[in-house]
């Protein structure tokens, strides 16, 4: 349901309140200066200077606006505003009404991340620019600088080394240390132990006028590691901003509702037991309630994955996050939010997550074998030369250009460049990876277990023949659905032209259908019972009756529609030798014939979200692992415990949030797509780490034996860190799952191909 | 020797000099949004606004 849904939609039967969002939304803002604040909006849509200008432009005009500016890489918009001079609500209808979906964005969360990736980027600078210069002078004293010009050279060397290793160093000292305090090791220690003695040996060296000083290789190794973990952090933050463009506006407050008639805005946390509440037509149920006054439809696809409406009425249950569809509710808050049906999902993803099977990190697990032997080595080789040739200070030498050759720069960047460039490959093709864990995880899946609704189908429902009566009925049917917003009205529009029907009034009865008075004639439109039928039998998908005079004259069929590409995408997994299976919360009628049109042979019906847990839970100890693709509230906690999940953009929030891929492209072919993709980036990760072991492995005689200068280190550590990227983007080859022009919306192509 | 006295301080400076030009660059914002600048030059009417919105 598009936000613009949820604010334009007028309710019928209870009075339309004053909208009191003013609050909401000032409290996303933050202060900018006197009087000024700033809030963020996202504009997925926006791709285009035509769309910066319509948006920036359509807002510049408010009187409350003193600036606008849209960041395309990000996809939101920035605005500074006076509330004195006019309301923050004429915000977001401005950016609807320059023809762009908007929500706000919660400043909270992207600002921690923004410091992070500035740090990494400055640090960066810093090492690159110590690295060229100290270079300069190396080059210099390896073309046989005279001794006076050479300890110049090294001092002057060492003004520049000390702060920048000092400064670019700390991404690297902070992490080292605190594994060292947990009692673990991580690739971070050997890198600091490597750089820290040999900038120490070199101040060592430059104070006794020596021959060697490595300031230039500690500081290209901290360029170098600091350019990989760059590029990783922003690939994670393109497509960690790109998730946080999908959210939507979820309820963070409920309409309170006095006897008197008014009603007034209040924050979710704050709705206790017994409160009354409004909920207008194409809202969601905030927290558990009950309804008191007025009858509907609620779509509880997302809650529970079933996938027809349920018509509710007075003393009926509503579990949060359900949408009601057709008219507004006067409801009774039930449970507060912290016991309400999206908490208990929340309490139970916790204890999913701590279930779920440790996973190490490919990288780490090598840096638990590498650092301790690389150790081993380097005091060998200075107790070594220390015994059997007596010279202490040579054996010292030796020991650390042992550490300074096997210093893990290819090592280091070996994993997270592979990670960057699958996720930027995965990126481009619509898919969002949430961390490289996933991408290793998913390298290891033997099975794949799909929810139903919203996953397999499209989560709405489609218009499937006529199983009865006339077919010149279908456009008189078409016509009545036209006065409704009921989804099964909508299929039915979709799916023919309306015919006139000469009629002055349509009557929705809220629950049941529509009616209309034609020419003496009563047509009705809805469930059997109202349209003078009997009540129909719970069948295979849903149905809806044409009534003439109070007799049933025609009944249409309607379906979840499945997604165009599942059953390629399934028979893709099966030939890939994947298990494929499904886990539904709805009935099993509809779950066979899915499963029938797919050709999965297991699929499983009404499950409750703890049952889709305990299966989990099941396969994953008789040794199987389990990708999770699922997009409901109820599959929340089972996205968590499987191995590794994936989610498609219109998932709950929650369920996206619990995810490690989404999908933004609407193919279940993504799923297959992920896999291969996780598979080569894993070949290629072993790939790299045989590269540079092997090469340190080359290097090492060389060192110990006390071969090894300060030139020999700059070109074996440059050389092995060149060869292990240029292997990482090895997988950029391949077909793409969509074309470049595809990931535009093809409403904005149209929209572009006219102006 | 008389020539590098002038000429090592003077590549330093010129290092420095980089090295603060880009920290200045990346603290007003000008590498937040490298799509849209890309975007915005083919824009002939917009006044040119200042990244950050002053």
């Amino acid at each position: 349901m598009p936000v613009s849904a949820i604010m334009d939609t007028p309710s019928p039967g209870i009075a339309e309140p004053a909208s009191d969002e003013t609050e909401a939304l000032l409290a996303l803002s933050r202060s900018a200066g006197a009087e000024a604040r700033q809030i963020e909006f996202a504009v997925p849509d926006a791709y285009c200077v035509t769309c910066i200008n319509a948006i920036e432009n359509g807002l510049s005009r408010l009187p409350q606006v003193v600036s606008a500016r849209v960041n395309l890489s990000q996809r939101w918009v920035r605005v500074v505003f006076t509330p004195e001079r006019g309301s923050v609500l004429d915000l977001p209808r401005a950016i609807r009404a320059s023809g762009y979906r908007t929500h706000a964005l919660d400043p909270v969360a992207d600002n921690r991340q923004d410091h992070a990736l500035h740090e990494l980027i400055r640090c960066m600078a810093v090492a690159g620019f110590a690295a060229g210069n100290i270079m300069l002078f190396s080059v210099s004293i390896w073309s046989g600088a005279d001794a006076a010009t050479r300890d110049m050279f090294h001092w002057i060397s060492a003004l520049i080394a000390l702060p920048a290793i000092a400064y670019a160093g700390r991404p690297f000292f902070r992490s080292a240390f605190a594994a060292l305090r947990v009692g673990r090791t991580n690739m971070d220690v050997p890198i600091s132990i490597g750089v820290v003695l040999a900038t120490l040996l070199s101040i060592w060296e430059t104070v006794h006028s020596g021959a060697h000083a490595y300031f230039d290789a500690s500081t290209m190794l901290l360029f170098f590691l600091l350019v990989g973990r760059t590029f990783d952090h922003l690939m994670r933050e393109k497509a960690r901003g790109a998730i946080a463009n999908l959210a939507r506006l979820t309820p963070r407050g409920a309409m309170r509702w006095f006897p008197d008639g008014t009603t007034t805005y209040v924050p979710v946390e704050d709705v206790v037991p017994g409160m009354e509440l409004l909920l207008r037509a194409g809202e969601r149920v905030p927290v558990d309630c009950r309804v008191i006054e007025g009858r509907g439809d609620v779509d509880l696809s997302i809650v529970t994955g079933e996938s027809a409406a349920v018509s509710i009425g007075p003393g009926a249950s509503l579990a949060a996050g359900a949408i009601n569809l057709a008219a507004a509710l006067k409801v009774e808050a039930e449970r507060p939010v912290s016991e309400s049906f999206l908490s208990q999902m929340a309490t139970l993803m916790e204890t999913a997550e701590a279930s779920r099977t440790a996973h190490r990190r490919i990288a780490d697990r090598a840096a638990a074998i590498y650092a301790p032997a690389v150790h081993a080595f380097a005091i060998a080789t200075f107790l070594g030369w220390g015994l059997l040739a007596g010279d202490w200070h040579e054996a010292l030498m030796s020991a650390v250009a042992v550490l300074i050759i096997t210093c893990p720069c290819a090592l280091a960047l070996a994993v997270p460049i592979v990670h960057a460039v699958a996720a930027g490959r995965l990126f481009r093709n619509g898919i969002m990876m949430r961390d490289g864990t996933a991408l290793e995880r998913a390298a290891a899946v033997t099975d794949i277990a799909f929810d139903k609704t919203g996953t397999l189908t499209l989560g709405a429902v489609r218009y499937d023949g006529q199983v009865s009566g006339d077919p010149a009925m279908l456009p008189i049917a078409a016509n009545l659905a036209g006065h409704s917003r009921h989804p099964l009205a909508a299929a039915l529009l979709a799916a023919s032209p309306a015919a006139p029907l000469p009629a002055d009034e349509f009557h929705e009865i809220p629950g049941q259908g529509i009616e209309a008075l034609a020419d003496g004639v009563w047509w009705r439109l809805g469930s059997a019972p109202f349209c003078g039928g009997p009540q129909a039998a719970a069948g295979d998908g849903t149905e809806a009756c044409l009534g003439r005079d109070g007799r049933v004259v025609a009944v249409f069929r309607f379906v979840d529609a499945i997604r165009p590409d599942a059953a390629s995408a399934v028979a893709t997994l099966k030939a890939a030798g994947k298990r494929v299976e499904m886990l539904s919360g709805d009935g099993p009628a509809t779950v066979e014939s899915v499963a029938e049109a797919l050709a999965i042979e297991q699929a499983s019906a009404r499950l409750s979200p703890e049952a889709k847990l305990v299966i989990l839970k099941g396969q994953a100890e008789a040794g199987r692992r389990v990708m999770m693709v699922g997009d409901g509230i109820n599959d929340a906690p089972a996205l968590r415990a499987a191995h590794v999940s994936m989610a498609p953009s219109s998932a709950s929030d929650i369920g996206r949030s619990a995810a490690d891929f989404v999908f933004t492209n609407g193919r279940l072919a993504s799923v297959p797509f992920v896999l291969d993709i996780a598979r080569r980036a894993d070949r290629l990760v072993r790939e790299n780490l045989v590269l540079a072991i092997g090469y340190n492995t080359l290097a090492l005689p060389l060192a110990v034996a006390g071969h090894v200068t300060p030139l020999v280190a700059a070109v074996a550590m440059s050389t092995s860190s060149v060869l292990v990227v240029a292997n990482a983007l090895r997988l950029n080859l391949g077909t793409n799952l969509v074309q470049p022009e595809e990931a535009v919306p093809a409403w904005r192509q149209a929209e572009a191909a006219r102006t | 020797m008389n020539g590098l006295v002038i000429l090592i301080p003077a590549a330093i400076c010129l290092g420095l000099l980089a090295l603060v030009t880009f920290l200045w660059s990346l603290k007003t914002g000008q590498y937040d949004d490298l799509k849209g600048a890309s975007e915005r030059i083919l824009d002939d009417e917009a006044p040119i606004r200042r990244v950050d919105g002053k």
